[in-house]
C-alpha cells in the first residue's frame, strides 16, 4: 500500500439499479484513493453516476458490490466524520445563517457554547461575518452556498464532500467561489472530494482528476495536477492548465466518438 | 400607491358605499323588513337586544375555538403518524376521508342522540368539519422537507425525533397555518349546523328562533356578529403567522404586496 495511509480508498465499486424495463448499471468498476489533505476531484459526463460515487462514500447509499474505507473503516452506513455540500444550498429558510451553520454541531449534541464560537469563525472564514442573523431568503444563491459549506465544517470533520456545489450559480460567482474554495481548503486542510463536470473547475482545484467515462462509469485515468499551490487565477491561462484540461477534454471526447 | 392605510381606507369606503347603497335601495323599493331588512333596521335591532346577543355569541364563539383547538390537536397528530410512520398511513387515510366525505348536517342528530343537547356535540361538529384542512395540509407540510437536507440529517445520524423536531415540524408551519385558517371559517359553520339541529343557546340558534318568528332584521343582526367573529378569528391566526414565521413565503408575499 502507497504511504500515507489513504484517507478514503474506493476499490471496484458497482452499482446497479433496478428500473421499470430492467436493471440500470450506474457504476461498472470504480476504484481510487484520496491521501490525507488532498484535494480530488471525481469529473465525469452528466447523468454517468458522480454523485452516486459520492453517495456511497458518505454511506447514503449501499454499492452493489465494491469496498469503501474511509479512515482505515469500512463504510457501512452514515459516518459522523465527514462534512457534505450539495447541489442546492439545502438550507433551512426559518433559521438565520449561524443557526443553519449550527445545525449539524446540535444534531451531534456538541456543546453550544463552543459550536456557536465556531460557527462564528467559520462565517468569517467564508466571508459572511456580517451576515450571520440574516435569513437565507435574504442571501444571494453564492452567499447559500457559502454558508452550506460553513455548516459542513462545523463539526470538524475530517473529509469534505462536494457533490457539483456550484453548479446552480452563473460562471463570475462560480470562479469567485472556486477560489474562495481554495482558500479555506488551504487554511483547514480538509481531505477534500470534489464532484463536478466542469474541467477547468476539476483542475484549478485538485492535486488529481479522477476522469469518469460514460454510464456504466469506470475510471478512464487518474489524471495528477502538476501545477504549484497556492493556485493563482492567473493559472487559469498558463500553458500547464490548458494542456492538462484540453487532455482530460480529449480523455472524455474519445471516449463518445 | 397601494400603501396600508389607503388599503384601509378603501375596504372601508366600499364597505360603507355597499350599506349605503343597500339602504337607499331598501327604502326607495320600500322592501318590507321581513323579506331584506335595512341595515338601520339591523342597527336598531343590534341596539335593542345587545345584551341577548353577547350570551349567545359567547356560546358559539365557545363551540368554534374548542373544536377548532381539537381539530388541530387531532389533525396534527394525524398528520405525523401519516408522514413518519408509513404503515399507519393505510390505516388512518381511509378513516379520514370517510369522516371528511360524510355529511355533517346528517350526522348532527345521531351525535344529538349520543352526547344530548349540550355544548358537546357542537363542539364534536365544529372538529369533524374543521379537522381535514388540517391534516391535508401538515401531512403534505411534513412531507416537503428537501431531499438534501434529509440526506444531510442522515449523514449526522440524526434520530427519528431529531428529524421530526428540527426538519419536519418547522418545514410544516405555513401549511400548518394556511390550514388553520381555512379550519377557522369551517369551525364558525360546524358550531352553527350544531346548533341548528338542535339547542337552546348560541347564534345558530338564535337565527333559527328568528326565521320562526319572521324576526329577519333579528336573524341579520345574529349573521352580521356570526361574520365579525369569523373574521375576527381568521385575523388572529394569522397576526400570530406574521409574529411566529416571519421567514415563510406565504407571508412575505403579503409584505411584498403591500411594499409594492
Amino acid at each position: 500500500m502507497a504511504s500515507p495511509a489513504p484517507m478514503i480508498e474506493v476499490t471496484d465499486l458497482h452499482k446497479t439499479y433496478s428500473a421499470r424495463d430492467g436493471k440500470i448499471v450506474t457504476l461498472d468498476g470504480v476504484s481510487f484513493r484520496v491521501a490525507p489533505q488532498e484535494f480530488v476531484s471525481v469529473l465525469g459526463p452528466s447523468g454517468c453516476g458522480k454523485t452516486t460515487v459520492l453517495k456511497i462514500i458518505a454511506g447514503l447509499v449501499p454499492a452493489t458490490t465494491g469496498v469503501v474505507y474511509v479512515e482505515g473503516t469500512r463504510v457501512t452506513g452514515s459516518q459522523r466524520k465527514i462534512g457534505i455540500v450539495f447541489q442546492v444550498p439545502a438550507l433551512m429558510r426559518w433559521r438565520t445563517a449561524i443557526q443553519n451553520v449550527m445545525l449539524p454541531a446540535e444534531i451531534l449534541g456538541l456543546d453550544p457554547v463552543e459550536s456557536r464560537h465556531r460557527a462564528a469563525e467559520l462565517m468569517s472564514l467564508v466571508g459572511l461575518a456580517e451576515f450571520a442573523s440574516k435569513y437565507p431568503n435574504e442571501l444571494s444563491g453564492g452567499m447559500k452556498q457559502r454558508v452550506a459549506i460553513a455548516r459542513a465544517l462545523v463539526h470538524d470533520p475530517s473529509i469534505l464532500l462536494l457533490d457539483e456545489p456550484f453548479s446552480a450559480l452563473d460562471m463570475m460567482t462560480r470562479n469567485q467561489l472556486n477560489i474562495e474554495l481554495l482558500r479555506i481548503w488551504s487554511e483547514r486542510r480538509k481531505t477534500s472530494l470534489l464532484i463536478t463536470h466542469s474541467i477547468p473547475e476539476a483542475v484549478f482545484l485538485s492535486d488529481r482528476v479522477v476522469v469518469l467515462g460514460p454510464r456504466p462509469a469506470n475510471v478512464l485515468e487518474i489524471v495528477p495536477v502538476s501545477l504549484p499551490r497556492p493556485r493563482t487565477p492567473e493559472m487559469r491561462v498558463s500553458s500547464e492548465f490548458i494542456k492538462i484540461v484540453d487532455h482530460i477534454g480529449r480523455r472524455i471526447g474519445l471516449e463518445y466518438v | 400607491m397601494s400603501t396600508q392605510p389607503f388599503r384601509i381606507l378603501k375596504v372601508t369606503l366600499t364597505l360603507i358605499a355597499l350599506v349605503v347603497l343597500w339602504e337607499i335601495a331598501c327604502r326607495v323599493f320600500q322592501i318590507p323588513s321581513f323579506l331584506v331588512p335595512a341595515p338601520s333596521d339591523i342597527g336598531a335591532r343590534l341596539y335593542e337586544k345587545r345584551d341577548l346577543y353577547l350570551g349567545h355569541t359567547w356560546v358559539t364563539l365557545y363551540e368554534t375555538l374548542a373544536g377548532f383547538a381539537l381539530a388541530v390537536v387531532v389533525g396534527v397528530i394525524a398528520a405525523a403518524l401519516i408522514v413518519v410512520i408509513p404503515a399507519a398511513r393505510d390505516v388512518i387515510m381511509p378513516l379520514l376521508l370517510i369522516a371528511q366525505l360524510v355529511p355533517k348536517v346528517a350526522i348532527a342528530p345521531i351525535l344529538l342522540i349520543w352526547f344530548g343537547y349540550g355544548l358537546l356535540p357542537k363542539v364534536i361538529i365544529a372538529f369533524l368539519v374543521a379537522f381535514f384542512p388540517i391534516v391535508v395540509n401538515v401531512a403534505t407540510g411534513l412531507a416537503a422537507v428537501e431531499r438534501e437536507l434529509l440526506d444531510l440529517g442522515r449523514s449526522l445520524e440524526a434520530t427519528r425525533w431529531q428529524i421530526f423536531c428540527k426538519f419536519r415540524m418547522p418545514t410544516a408551519l405555513p401549511e400548518l397555518f394556511s390550514g388553520m385558517k381555512i379550519a377557522i371559517t369551517l369551525a364558525v359553520i360546524g358550531a352553527v349546523i350544531g346548533e341548528f339541529v338542535g339547542g337552546n343557546r348560541g347564534l345558530g340558534y338564535l337565527i333559527l328562533v328568528a326565521n320562526q318568528d319572521l324576526d329577519t332584521p333579528l336573524a341579520f343582526a345574529a349573521l352580521l356578529i356570526l361574520s365579525a367573529a369569523g373574521i375576527f378569528l381568521y385575523a388572529v391566526i394569522e397576526v400570530v403567522e406574521r409574529l411566529l414565521i416571519p421567514w415563510s413565503a406565504s407571508v412575505d408575499h403579503y409584505l411584498e404586496a403591500e411594499r409594492a
